[in-house]
């Protein structure tokens, strides 16, 4: 079996999972936006397990409708059933460290399997999350029902902000199919010279702070500024792909810590702890958001040359 | 007009920056910009759908996430509350820097904790205010102070380590994106490409937290 063929199977069962979200959802009596919420998942679930099959002008098509659904707020996360805190506190006294023992095997043997095997790091994940999952079963005791409610559980409440970044990733392929990298290059090399690699390096990263600063997310900075400057700049003149993503990334992160669009990082605890102060987070940040931004400047341009 | 074709750049830009509706902004912005570089809608759609399918793996979290559900039924986030909560007898800033170990060790494995909700409110903000007080009162500026970095350093530790997980979310979507852009790279490469970001981070952030103790000596 290959690759892809196995891949394959990971999918399906992505899509099954997205399909108890979809039940669930359906079945959520209290959320106004069920029905939307419902197709939302179930639309997903049918796209990971079956879309192989399908035209990709029909999975274009239901992504439209996924935008439309969203615009219209009829994607909501519902009323989730929390967790039983007295049951849990019962069962953490009792499995302690134990609790983190599936966690640690999942990250542990994806890097593994991608190491040592030639099945790829996506299959890696894939094997080691099934191998996890059934360990967090034994070690916890739990049974396919409760595990079935775990798992629409946590897939409803990661919302439509768990489908963003595969998102994002599928504009930078429009971005790439239509020549936005070759334009903006082309309008910035009017101002700044290609070629010049420490010119690029400090071009990408601070557009990636500023742009992560004004968006509130990185992520989405990320696939514009690297399609934009990251490519065009330091990749194509030799500079080391998995280095420009890895620190262009993190260099976005600076942005966040400095902008009150980053809400959730930035404001939710100035609300949460109701502190007098509401930038007094951010400027805890900027002194380390400052010194990581020149930091990595200078590490992506010894790295990645 | 080539130009036309950063109109999708701009829509995302601005729909960020409005906070719009974000999956309706990021579909808007792949449209406008197929549109505007002359594509027909039957073309756009097909690169639309193709691409959606071809960058599965960026959601390949998903798969994590039964297991999660899982151990934090059975109590993973009071188990984590239970560890910190043994921390005694420490300055303020040292327990921010055990916390920040924590944190990134944590992040690396992928055990996603809601860092200001679970443990910066309830757990560490009372216990550096506690071990700040020791001389003497804290003013309210120092308390909001307090309260500021301990806020600060769960989102040192959590950003900068983050990545060091080769499942989460931003290690998929770097590795599917960079492939979308013509440059395919590897996830444990970039894995491997953020461990000196996470150890940088751990020194400096530890340095600056050793140094906010100070204020509390006089």
């Amino acid at each position: 079996m290959s690759v892809n063929n196995i891949l394959e199977i990971f999918y399906i069962l992505m899509g099954i999972i997205m399909i108890f979200a979809s039940i669930e959802s359906f079945r959520d009596k209290e959320n106004s936006a069920r029905v939307g919420t419902g197709l939302f998942w179930l639309i997903l679930g049918l796209i990971f397990a079956i879309g192989k099959y399908l035209p990709n002008v029909v999975i274009g098509l239901l992504i439209v409708f996924i935008g439309i659904l969203s615009l219209l707020k009829q994607i909501k996360v519902g009323k989730i059933k929390e967790v039983n805190k007295e049951i849990a506190e019962k069962s953490a006294k009792k499995l302690g460290g134990w609790l983190f023992f599936p966690s640690v095997v999942l990250a542990i043997l994806s890097i593994l399997i991608s190491e040592l095997t030639n099945l790829g790091g996506q299959v890696g994940i894939g094997i080691a999350s099934v191998i996890a999952l059934i360990l967090a079963m034994i070690i916890s005791k739990t049974d396919a029902k409760t595990t079935y409610h775990d798992s629409e559980r946590m897939v409803r409440s990661v919302g439509t902000a768990g489908i963003l970044p595969q998102l994002l990733a599928t504009l930078g392929v429009i971005f790439t199919a239509s020549g936005v990298g070759e334009v903006t290059a082309k309008t910035i090399s009017g101002i700044f010279p290609v070629g010049n690699h420490l010119l690029g390096v400090v071009l990408y990263c601070v557009a990636m702070v500023i742009f992560t600063m004004i968006m509130g997310n990185a992520f989405a900075a990320f696939a514009v500024i690297t399609a934009g400057i990251g490519v065009p700049f330091i990749v194509a003149q030799g500079g080391n792909p998995a280095v420009v993503a890895a620190l262009g990334m993190t260099t976005g992160y600076c942005g966040t810590l400095m902008t009150p669009m980053a809400a959730n990082f930035n404001s939710l605890p100035v609300a949460l702890m109701e502190m007098k102060d509401n930038l007094g987070v951010i400027k805890q940040q900027v002194p380390i958001a400052l010194s990581m931004l020149v930091i990595q400047i200078i590490l992506m341009y010894f790295l990645a040359f | 007009m080539e130009y036309l074709k950063l109109i999708g750049i701009i829509i995302i830009i601005l729909g960020f920056a409005f906070k719009l509706d974000t999956i309706a902004v990021v579909v808007a912005a792949a449209l406008a910009t197929g549109l505007a570089s002359g594509m027909s809608i039957d073309h756009i759609l097909n690169i639309l759908g193709k691409g959606f399918m071809d960058n599965r793996m960026v959601s390949l979290f998903f798969l994590t996430l039964p297991m999660i559900g899982v151990v934090e039924s059975h109590g993973m986030k009071q188990a984590a509350v239970n560890g910190i909560s043994k921390i005694k007898n420490l300055s303020a800033g040292k327990i921010f820097n055990i916390y920040l170990a924590i944190r990134e060790v944590t992040d690396a494995f992928g055990i996603a904790l809601s860092g200001q909700v679970q443990f910066i409110r309830p757990l560490i903000n009372p216990m550096a205010q506690a071990a700040a007080s020791v001389k003497r009162d804290l003013t309210p500026k120092q308390v909001d102070l307090i309260k500021a970095r301990a806020a600060a350093t769960d989102n040192f530790g959590n950003f900068f380590a983050q990545n060091l997980f080769i499942a989460s979310s931003g290690v998929l979507l770097m590795a599917s994106t960079m492939k979308s852009l013509g440059h395919p790279v590897s996830t444990t490469s970039i894995v491997l490409y953020s461990i000196p970001v996470a150890i940088i981070t751990f020194i400096i952030v530890g340095y600056y937290n050793m140094r906010f103790d100070k204020q509390f000596d006089k």
